[in-house]
Protein backbone atom coordinates (compact mmCIF):
# COMPACT_ATOMS: atom_id res chain seq x y z
CA UNK A 1 0.00 0.00 0.00
CA UNK A 2 1.06 3.53 -1.16
CA UNK A 3 0.66 6.96 0.86
CA UNK A 4 -1.84 9.42 -0.43
CA UNK A 5 0.67 11.40 -1.54
CA UNK A 6 2.43 8.45 -3.46
CA UNK A 7 -0.91 7.70 -5.39
CA UNK A 8 -1.36 11.34 -5.95
CA UNK A 9 -4.46 10.97 -4.62
CA UNK A 10 -7.07 14.85 -4.50
CA UNK A 11 -7.17 13.95 -0.40
CA UNK A 12 -3.26 14.53 -0.23
CA UNK A 13 -3.95 17.55 -0.40
CA UNK A 14 -4.81 19.53 3.03
CA UNK A 15 -6.48 22.38 0.79
CA UNK A 16 -8.95 19.69 -0.38
CA UNK A 17 -9.04 17.86 3.25
CA UNK A 18 -10.45 21.49 4.41
CA UNK A 19 -12.93 21.93 1.40
CA UNK A 20 -14.37 18.56 1.92
CA UNK A 21 -15.01 19.34 6.19
CA UNK A 22 -16.20 22.59 5.08
CA UNK A 23 -18.60 21.19 2.81
CA UNK A 24 -21.07 19.06 5.20
CA UNK A 25 -23.33 22.32 5.78
CA UNK A 26 -25.56 19.96 8.09
CA UNK A 27 -22.80 19.94 10.58
CA UNK A 28 -22.64 22.99 13.25
CA UNK A 29 -19.08 24.56 12.78
CA UNK A 30 -16.87 23.77 15.97
CA UNK A 31 -16.30 26.94 16.88
CA UNK A 32 -19.90 27.62 17.08
CA UNK A 33 -20.11 24.62 19.74
CA UNK A 34 -16.99 26.12 21.38
CA UNK A 35 -18.95 29.21 21.71
CA UNK A 36 -21.68 27.44 23.11
CA UNK A 37 -19.36 26.55 26.19
CA UNK A 38 -17.82 29.70 26.39
CA UNK A 39 -14.47 28.61 25.11
CA UNK A 40 -14.04 30.64 22.29
CA UNK A 41 -11.57 31.95 20.45
CA UNK A 42 -9.92 29.02 21.71
CA UNK A 43 -6.86 30.35 24.05
CA UNK A 44 -4.14 28.30 25.28
CA UNK A 45 -3.48 27.58 29.18
CA UNK A 46 -0.11 27.12 29.26
CA UNK A 47 2.84 25.12 27.19
CA UNK A 48 3.60 22.07 29.29
CA UNK A 49 4.35 19.58 25.97
CA UNK A 50 6.30 19.83 22.90
CA UNK A 51 5.57 17.49 20.72
CA UNK A 52 8.02 17.01 17.78
CA UNK A 53 7.13 14.93 14.77
CA UNK A 54 10.68 13.90 13.08
CA UNK A 55 9.49 12.55 10.10
CA UNK A 56 6.58 11.27 7.67
CA UNK A 57 9.11 8.02 6.95
CA UNK A 58 7.57 4.80 8.75
CA UNK A 59 7.48 1.33 8.15
CA UNK A 60 4.19 1.03 8.25
CA UNK A 61 0.87 2.16 6.07
CA UNK A 62 -1.55 2.23 9.12
CA UNK A 63 -5.25 2.39 6.78
CA UNK A 64 -6.30 4.96 9.37
CA UNK A 65 -2.93 7.34 9.30
CA UNK A 66 -3.49 10.96 10.03
CA UNK A 67 0.16 11.65 8.93
CA UNK A 68 -0.18 9.71 6.11
CA UNK A 69 3.28 8.46 6.63
CA UNK A 70 4.88 5.22 4.87
CA UNK A 71 7.88 4.29 3.75
CA UNK A 72 7.22 6.35 0.69
CA UNK A 73 7.73 9.58 2.77
CA UNK A 74 10.75 11.01 2.73
CA UNK A 75 10.61 14.44 5.21
CA UNK A 76 12.55 13.79 7.91
CA UNK A 77 13.70 16.48 10.63
CA UNK A 78 17.37 17.76 9.93
CA UNK A 79 19.57 18.04 13.02
CA UNK A 80 19.52 21.80 12.46
CA UNK A 81 16.00 21.82 13.50
CA UNK A 82 16.41 19.18 16.22
CA UNK A 83 18.71 21.94 17.91
CA UNK A 84 16.12 24.52 17.61
CA UNK A 85 13.84 22.42 19.34
CA UNK A 86 16.63 21.73 22.43
CA UNK A 87 16.98 25.40 22.36
CA UNK A 88 13.42 25.67 22.90
CA UNK A 89 13.61 22.98 25.72
CA UNK A 90 16.62 24.00 27.23
CA UNK A 91 15.31 28.20 27.04
CA UNK A 92 11.60 27.39 28.24
CA UNK A 93 11.96 24.84 30.84
CA UNK A 94 9.91 22.30 28.57
CA UNK A 95 9.32 19.23 30.97
CA UNK A 96 7.44 16.92 28.76
CA UNK A 97 9.11 16.06 25.49
CA UNK A 98 6.77 13.51 23.15
CA UNK A 99 8.59 12.16 19.97
CA UNK A 100 6.32 11.01 17.10
CA UNK A 101 6.19 10.56 13.44
CA UNK A 102 6.06 8.42 11.16
CA UNK A 103 8.55 6.29 12.89
CA UNK A 104 10.55 8.78 14.85
CA UNK A 105 13.18 5.92 15.63
CA UNK A 106 13.89 5.79 11.66
CA UNK A 107 14.82 9.28 11.72
CA UNK A 108 19.09 9.18 11.10
CA UNK A 109 19.27 11.22 14.10
CA UNK A 110 16.69 10.42 16.74
CA UNK A 111 19.16 8.98 19.41
CA UNK A 112 21.53 11.63 18.96
CA UNK A 113 18.45 13.74 19.63
CA UNK A 114 17.02 11.56 22.30
CA UNK A 115 20.35 11.96 24.06
CA UNK A 116 20.45 15.43 23.82
CA UNK A 117 17.44 15.91 25.82
CA UNK A 118 18.41 14.11 28.18
CA UNK A 119 21.75 16.44 28.95
CA UNK A 120 19.00 18.91 29.50
CA UNK A 121 17.69 17.42 32.00
CA UNK A 122 17.16 14.11 34.34
CA UNK A 123 13.42 15.17 34.83
CA UNK A 124 12.15 16.05 31.51
CA UNK A 125 9.29 13.47 30.85
CA UNK A 126 10.59 11.77 26.98
CA UNK A 127 7.75 10.14 25.52
CA UNK A 128 8.71 8.02 22.38
CA UNK A 129 5.46 6.97 19.97
CA UNK A 130 7.18 3.80 19.01
CA UNK A 131 5.13 1.63 16.56
CA UNK A 132 6.45 -1.44 17.89
CA UNK A 133 7.21 -3.35 14.76
CA UNK A 134 10.24 -0.95 13.86
CA UNK A 135 11.96 -2.95 17.16
CA UNK A 136 11.80 -5.76 14.60
CA UNK A 137 12.10 -4.38 11.31
CA UNK A 138 16.06 -4.54 11.15
CA UNK A 139 18.64 -5.73 13.55
CA UNK A 140 19.57 -2.38 13.50
CA UNK A 141 16.67 -1.46 15.72
CA UNK A 142 16.76 -4.38 17.89
CA UNK A 143 18.38 -2.69 20.92
CA UNK A 144 15.76 0.04 20.68
CA UNK A 145 14.56 -1.58 24.12
CA UNK A 146 17.72 -1.12 25.95
CA UNK A 147 18.28 2.38 24.31
CA UNK A 148 15.14 3.36 25.56
CA UNK A 149 15.84 2.16 28.96
CA UNK A 150 19.55 3.48 29.21
CA UNK A 151 17.18 7.23 28.35
CA UNK A 152 14.64 6.90 30.74
CA UNK A 153 12.10 6.87 27.99
CA UNK A 154 8.44 6.27 28.34
CA UNK A 155 6.52 4.81 25.50
CA UNK A 156 3.72 5.01 23.87
CA UNK A 157 2.87 1.78 21.09
CA UNK A 158 -0.55 1.69 19.40
CA UNK A 159 -2.10 -1.44 19.54
CA UNK A 160 -5.63 -1.67 17.88
CA UNK A 161 -6.37 -4.65 19.93
CA UNK A 162 -5.54 -7.89 21.24
CA UNK A 163 -6.01 -10.07 18.00
CA UNK A 164 -4.59 -10.24 14.95
CA UNK A 165 -7.48 -10.06 12.59
CA UNK A 166 -8.28 -6.53 13.86
CA UNK A 167 -4.69 -5.69 14.40
CA UNK A 168 -3.90 -6.58 11.02
CA UNK A 169 -7.00 -5.30 9.15
CA UNK A 170 -5.77 -1.38 10.22
CA UNK A 171 -2.12 -1.83 10.53
CA UNK A 172 -1.06 -4.51 8.01
CA UNK A 173 -0.78 -7.70 7.66
CA UNK A 174 1.60 -9.93 10.24
CA UNK A 175 1.75 -6.68 12.18
CA UNK A 176 0.44 -7.90 15.17
CA UNK A 177 2.39 -10.94 15.67
CA UNK A 178 5.78 -8.72 15.01
CA UNK A 179 4.17 -6.29 17.91
CA UNK A 180 3.43 -9.05 20.51
CA UNK A 181 7.60 -9.96 19.51
CA UNK A 182 8.63 -6.45 20.20
CA UNK A 183 6.33 -5.89 23.36
CA UNK A 184 7.57 -9.36 24.94
CA UNK A 185 11.53 -7.46 24.08
CA UNK A 186 10.12 -4.23 26.00
CA UNK A 187 8.72 -6.63 28.73
CA UNK A 188 12.28 -8.47 29.30
CA UNK A 189 14.16 -5.18 29.72
CA UNK A 190 11.47 -4.03 32.39
CA UNK A 191 8.94 -2.07 30.54
CA UNK A 192 5.58 -2.53 31.68
CA UNK A 193 6.96 -4.56 34.61
CA UNK A 194 5.30 -3.11 38.26
CA UNK A 195 7.97 -1.17 39.97
CA UNK A 196 10.79 -1.32 37.12
CA UNK A 197 9.19 2.83 36.47
CA UNK A 198 9.53 2.01 33.04
CA UNK A 199 6.33 2.85 31.20
CA UNK A 200 4.41 1.03 28.22
CA UNK A 201 1.71 2.24 27.77
CA UNK A 202 -0.57 1.15 25.06
CA UNK A 203 -2.91 2.83 22.87
CA UNK A 204 -6.34 1.44 21.14
CA UNK A 205 -8.20 3.21 18.24
CA UNK A 206 -11.06 2.07 16.76
CA UNK A 207 -10.62 0.52 13.27
CA UNK A 208 -13.56 1.44 11.66
CA UNK A 209 -16.10 4.60 11.63
CA UNK A 210 -17.19 4.22 15.17
CA UNK A 211 -16.33 5.53 18.76
CA UNK A 212 -13.88 4.25 21.52
CA UNK A 213 -15.17 2.02 23.88
CA UNK A 214 -14.29 3.66 27.59
CA UNK A 215 -10.87 3.76 28.44
CA UNK A 216 -11.04 2.13 32.09
CA UNK A 217 -13.61 -0.97 30.99
CA UNK A 218 -10.93 -1.95 27.49
CA UNK A 219 -7.87 -1.24 30.03
CA UNK A 220 -9.28 -4.14 31.97
CA UNK A 221 -10.01 -6.06 29.09
CA UNK A 222 -6.23 -5.69 27.16
CA UNK A 223 -4.48 -6.49 30.48
CA UNK A 224 -6.28 -9.64 30.95
CA UNK A 225 -6.40 -11.28 27.33
CA UNK A 226 -2.57 -9.46 26.86
CA UNK A 227 -1.57 -11.29 30.18
CA UNK A 228 -3.23 -14.92 29.64
CA UNK A 229 -2.30 -15.00 26.55
CA UNK A 230 1.07 -13.49 25.62
CA UNK A 231 1.87 -12.83 29.01
CA UNK A 232 2.46 -9.32 28.06
CA UNK A 233 2.40 -6.92 30.91
CA UNK A 234 1.65 -2.88 30.17
CA UNK A 235 0.52 0.43 32.44
CA UNK A 236 -1.92 2.09 30.99
CA UNK A 237 -3.80 1.76 27.65
CA UNK A 238 -5.05 5.20 26.43
CA UNK A 239 -8.27 5.13 23.77
CA UNK A 240 -8.24 7.78 20.80
CA UNK A 241 -10.93 8.76 18.44
CA UNK A 242 -9.90 8.56 14.70
CA UNK A 243 -10.13 12.43 13.44
CA UNK A 244 -11.70 12.60 10.03
CA UNK A 245 -8.39 13.86 8.05
CA UNK A 246 -6.03 12.15 5.73
CA UNK A 247 -5.99 8.64 5.47
CA UNK A 248 -9.03 7.92 7.69
CA UNK A 249 -10.96 10.77 5.94
CA UNK A 250 -10.43 9.00 2.78
CA UNK A 251 -11.89 5.36 4.29
CA UNK A 252 -14.77 7.95 5.52
CA UNK A 253 -15.63 9.12 2.02
CA UNK A 254 -15.07 5.72 0.28
CA UNK A 255 -16.48 3.47 2.58
CA UNK A 256 -19.68 6.10 2.32
CA UNK A 257 -19.43 6.13 6.47
CA UNK A 258 -18.05 10.01 6.36
CA UNK A 259 -21.39 11.80 7.08
CA UNK A 260 -22.86 9.54 10.12
CA UNK A 261 -19.72 9.59 11.18
CA UNK A 262 -19.40 13.27 11.64
CA UNK A 263 -23.14 13.51 12.92
CA UNK A 264 -21.70 11.11 15.26
CA UNK A 265 -18.79 13.21 16.68
CA UNK A 266 -21.10 16.34 16.34
CA UNK A 267 -24.06 14.07 18.95
CA UNK A 268 -21.43 13.42 20.75
CA UNK A 269 -19.95 16.62 21.69
CA UNK A 270 -18.39 16.70 25.07
CA UNK A 271 -18.04 20.67 26.42
CA UNK A 272 -16.18 19.15 29.28
CA UNK A 273 -13.44 17.42 26.80
CA UNK A 274 -13.53 20.39 24.47
CA UNK A 275 -12.47 22.64 27.21
CA UNK A 276 -10.02 19.98 27.91
CA UNK A 277 -8.24 19.52 24.53
CA UNK A 278 -4.56 18.95 24.07
CA UNK A 279 -3.91 21.94 21.55
CA UNK A 280 -4.18 24.21 25.00
CA UNK A 281 -1.03 22.88 26.56
CA UNK A 282 0.84 21.80 23.90
CA UNK A 283 2.75 22.91 20.56
CA UNK A 284 3.72 21.07 17.87
CA UNK A 285 6.56 20.69 15.67
CA UNK A 286 6.82 19.58 12.05
CA UNK A 287 9.63 17.53 10.53
CA UNK A 288 10.46 20.93 8.77
CA UNK A 289 10.47 23.15 11.81
CA UNK A 290 6.79 24.92 11.48
CA UNK A 291 4.81 25.10 14.38
CA UNK A 292 1.23 24.13 14.86
CA UNK A 293 -1.54 23.98 17.57
CA UNK A 294 -1.26 19.85 17.30
CA UNK A 295 -0.18 16.86 15.24
CA UNK A 296 -3.58 16.98 13.36
CA UNK A 297 -3.54 21.18 12.75
CA UNK A 298 0.01 20.18 11.33
CA UNK A 299 -1.41 17.33 8.75
CA UNK A 300 -4.07 20.04 7.61
CA UNK A 301 -0.68 22.30 7.35
CA UNK A 302 -2.87 25.23 9.44
CA UNK A 303 0.43 26.69 11.32
CA UNK A 304 -0.32 28.45 14.98
CA UNK A 305 -1.75 31.55 14.08
CA UNK A 306 0.96 34.24 15.24
CA UNK A 307 2.77 37.19 13.85
CA UNK A 308 6.35 36.27 14.36
CA UNK A 309 6.47 32.75 16.04
CA UNK A 310 5.31 30.01 13.55
CA UNK A 311 8.93 28.34 13.49
CA UNK A 312 10.80 26.53 15.84
CA UNK A 313 14.10 29.46 15.25
CA UNK A 314 12.12 32.04 16.15
CA UNK A 315 10.09 30.57 19.34
CA UNK A 316 8.28 33.35 21.15
CA UNK A 317 6.51 31.77 24.36
CA UNK A 318 4.69 35.34 25.05
CA UNK A 319 3.17 35.05 21.34
CA UNK A 320 2.18 31.08 21.60
CA UNK A 321 0.79 31.82 24.78
CA UNK A 322 -1.75 34.71 23.57
CA UNK A 323 -2.68 32.78 20.17
CA UNK A 324 -6.18 31.69 19.53
CA UNK A 325 -5.84 28.21 18.51
CA UNK A 326 -7.33 27.01 15.10
CA UNK A 327 -10.19 25.27 14.69
CA UNK A 328 -11.92 23.63 12.26
CA UNK A 329 -14.67 20.35 12.04
CA UNK A 330 -11.66 18.05 12.27
CA UNK A 331 -11.45 19.05 16.04
CA UNK A 332 -15.18 17.18 16.79
CA UNK A 333 -13.16 14.49 16.85
CA UNK A 334 -11.04 15.30 20.37
CA UNK A 335 -14.56 16.37 21.87
CA UNK A 336 -16.64 13.35 21.35
CA UNK A 337 -17.99 11.30 24.64
CA UNK A 338 -15.12 10.85 26.78
CA UNK A 339 -12.51 13.08 24.27
CA UNK A 340 -9.28 12.47 22.72
CA UNK A 341 -5.88 13.69 23.04
CA UNK A 342 -2.68 11.71 22.78
CA UNK A 343 -2.83 10.50 26.38
CA UNK A 344 -6.14 9.45 26.13
CA UNK A 345 -9.48 10.85 27.61
CA UNK A 346 -9.81 14.05 28.57
CA UNK A 347 -13.21 13.93 30.47
CA UNK B 1 -38.96 2.28 -2.74
CA UNK B 2 -41.35 2.40 0.09
CA UNK B 3 -39.89 0.07 2.79
CA UNK B 4 -41.58 -0.63 6.00
CA UNK B 5 -38.47 -0.52 7.27
CA UNK B 6 -36.22 2.60 6.75
CA UNK B 7 -32.83 3.06 8.88
CA UNK B 8 -33.29 6.67 8.76
CA UNK B 9 -36.53 6.07 11.53
CA UNK B 10 -34.05 4.51 13.79
CA UNK B 11 -32.83 8.64 14.97
CA UNK B 12 -36.66 9.12 15.43
CA UNK B 13 -36.62 6.89 18.17
CA UNK B 14 -37.25 9.50 20.99
CA UNK B 15 -39.69 11.03 18.92
CA UNK B 16 -42.52 8.55 20.13
CA UNK B 17 -42.45 11.12 22.74
CA UNK B 18 -44.36 13.34 20.79
CA UNK B 19 -47.65 11.20 21.05
CA UNK B 20 -47.42 9.89 24.43
CA UNK B 21 -45.10 11.66 26.87
CA UNK B 22 -45.16 10.41 30.14
CA UNK B 23 -45.15 6.90 29.46
CA UNK B 24 -42.09 7.51 26.93
CA UNK B 25 -39.93 9.42 29.25
CA UNK B 26 -40.69 6.59 31.63
CA UNK B 27 -39.94 3.93 29.79
CA UNK B 28 -36.27 5.55 28.42
CA UNK B 29 -35.71 6.46 31.81
CA UNK B 30 -35.96 2.52 32.62
CA UNK B 31 -33.71 2.09 29.34
CA UNK B 32 -31.34 4.03 30.81
CA UNK B 33 -31.07 2.36 33.75
CA UNK B 34 -31.42 -1.36 32.90
CA UNK B 35 -27.93 -0.05 30.62
CA UNK B 36 -25.85 1.21 32.88
CA UNK B 37 -23.34 -0.70 34.43
CA UNK B 38 -24.17 -2.67 37.58
CA UNK B 39 -23.80 -6.35 38.87
CA UNK B 40 -22.99 -6.92 34.96
CA UNK B 41 -20.68 -4.90 33.22
CA UNK B 42 -21.92 -1.58 30.49
CA UNK B 43 -20.23 -4.52 27.54
CA UNK B 44 -22.02 -7.60 28.94
CA UNK B 45 -25.19 -5.69 28.86
CA UNK B 46 -24.54 -4.87 25.35
CA UNK B 47 -23.76 -8.38 23.85
CA UNK B 48 -26.69 -9.62 25.23
CA UNK B 49 -28.77 -6.77 23.72
CA UNK B 50 -27.58 -7.62 20.37
CA UNK B 51 -27.85 -11.53 20.67
CA UNK B 52 -31.81 -10.72 21.91
CA UNK B 53 -31.72 -8.08 18.82
CA UNK B 54 -31.10 -11.13 16.28
CA UNK B 55 -33.76 -13.20 18.92
CA UNK B 56 -36.60 -10.75 18.38
CA UNK B 57 -35.37 -9.73 14.85
CA UNK B 58 -35.26 -6.18 15.18
CA UNK B 59 -33.31 -4.51 12.22
CA UNK B 60 -33.39 -1.06 14.21
CA UNK B 61 -31.91 -3.00 17.61
CA UNK B 62 -29.81 -5.14 15.14
CA UNK B 63 -28.13 -1.39 13.89
CA UNK B 64 -27.99 0.11 17.08
CA UNK B 65 -26.58 -2.86 19.16
CA UNK B 66 -23.69 -3.66 16.55
CA UNK B 67 -22.22 -0.32 16.54
CA UNK B 68 -22.70 0.02 20.42
CA UNK B 69 -20.81 -3.65 21.34
CA UNK B 70 -18.32 -2.35 18.87
CA UNK B 71 -17.55 0.87 21.10
CA UNK B 72 -17.86 -0.62 23.63
CA UNK B 73 -15.20 -2.72 22.65
CA UNK B 74 -16.30 -6.32 21.29
CA UNK B 75 -14.81 -8.04 18.11
CA UNK B 76 -16.49 -9.75 15.64
CA UNK B 77 -16.08 -12.76 17.07
CA UNK B 78 -17.46 -11.84 20.51
CA UNK B 79 -20.52 -10.42 18.73
CA UNK B 80 -20.84 -13.68 16.57
CA UNK B 81 -20.69 -16.09 19.37
CA UNK B 82 -23.58 -14.07 21.05
CA UNK B 83 -25.93 -14.29 17.87
CA UNK B 84 -24.98 -17.93 18.10
CA UNK B 85 -26.54 -17.69 21.73
CA UNK B 86 -29.61 -16.68 20.75
CA UNK B 87 -29.82 -18.92 17.68
CA UNK B 88 -29.20 -21.87 20.26
CA UNK B 89 -31.85 -21.08 22.26
CA UNK B 90 -34.15 -19.94 19.72
CA UNK B 91 -33.25 -23.45 17.71
CA UNK B 92 -33.52 -25.18 21.15
CA UNK B 93 -37.03 -23.65 22.28
CA UNK B 94 -38.04 -25.11 18.98
CA UNK B 95 -36.55 -28.69 19.70
CA UNK B 96 -37.62 -28.95 23.00
CA UNK B 97 -40.97 -28.19 22.57
CA UNK B 98 -40.48 -31.40 20.32
CA UNK B 99 -41.36 -33.86 23.40
CA UNK B 100 -44.65 -32.48 23.24
CA UNK B 101 -44.94 -33.73 20.02
CA UNK B 102 -43.41 -37.13 20.99
CA UNK B 103 -45.40 -37.61 24.13
CA UNK B 104 -48.60 -37.04 22.25
CA UNK B 105 -47.34 -39.40 19.33
CA UNK B 106 -46.81 -41.84 22.32
CA UNK B 107 -50.24 -40.70 23.41
CA UNK B 108 -52.06 -41.79 20.38
CA UNK B 109 -49.45 -44.61 18.93
CA UNK B 110 -50.34 -48.63 19.63
S1 LIG C 1 -0.27 5.19 12.27
FE1 LIG C 1 1.83 5.29 13.07
S2 LIG C 1 2.70 3.29 12.56
FE2 LIG C 1 0.90 3.55 11.29
S3 LIG C 1 1.62 4.42 9.36
FE3 LIG C 1 1.00 6.13 10.67
S4 LIG C 1 2.86 6.74 11.72
FE4 LIG C 1 3.23 4.70 10.90
S1 LIG D 1 -7.76 18.85 16.43
FE1 LIG D 1 -6.07 19.95 17.37
S2 LIG D 1 -6.76 22.06 17.38
FE2 LIG D 1 -8.56 20.83 17.11
S3 LIG D 1 -9.32 20.49 19.20
FE3 LIG D 1 -8.04 18.74 18.65
S4 LIG D 1 -6.06 19.26 19.50
FE4 LIG D 1 -7.23 21.18 19.38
Amino acid sequence: MKSLKAQNHPLSSSTHELEVLEAQSEITPFYKKLKESGLFPLKPTQIEVLQINMGKMCNQVCKHCHVDAGPDRKEIMTRDTMGFCLDVIRNENIKNVDLTGGAPEMNPDFRWFVEEIRKISDKINIIVRCNLTIIVANPKYNDLPEFFKTNRIDIASSLPYFTAVKTDSQRGEGVFEKSIKALNMLNAVGYGIAGSGLVLDLVYNPSGAFLPASQSDLELEFKKKLSSQYGIEFNSLFTITNLPISRFLEYLIRSENYESYMEKLLDAYNPVAAANVMCRNTISVGWDGFLYDCDFNQMLELKVETTGSQHISEWNQIQLLNRNIVVNQHCFGCTAGAGSSCGGTTS
Amino acid sequence: MKTYYNSEDLKKFGKIADFQKPMADKFFDYYGEVFKAGALTAREKSLIALAVSHAIQCPYCIEAYTVDTMEKGCDEEQMMEAVHVAAAIRGGASLVHSTQMMNKVKEISM
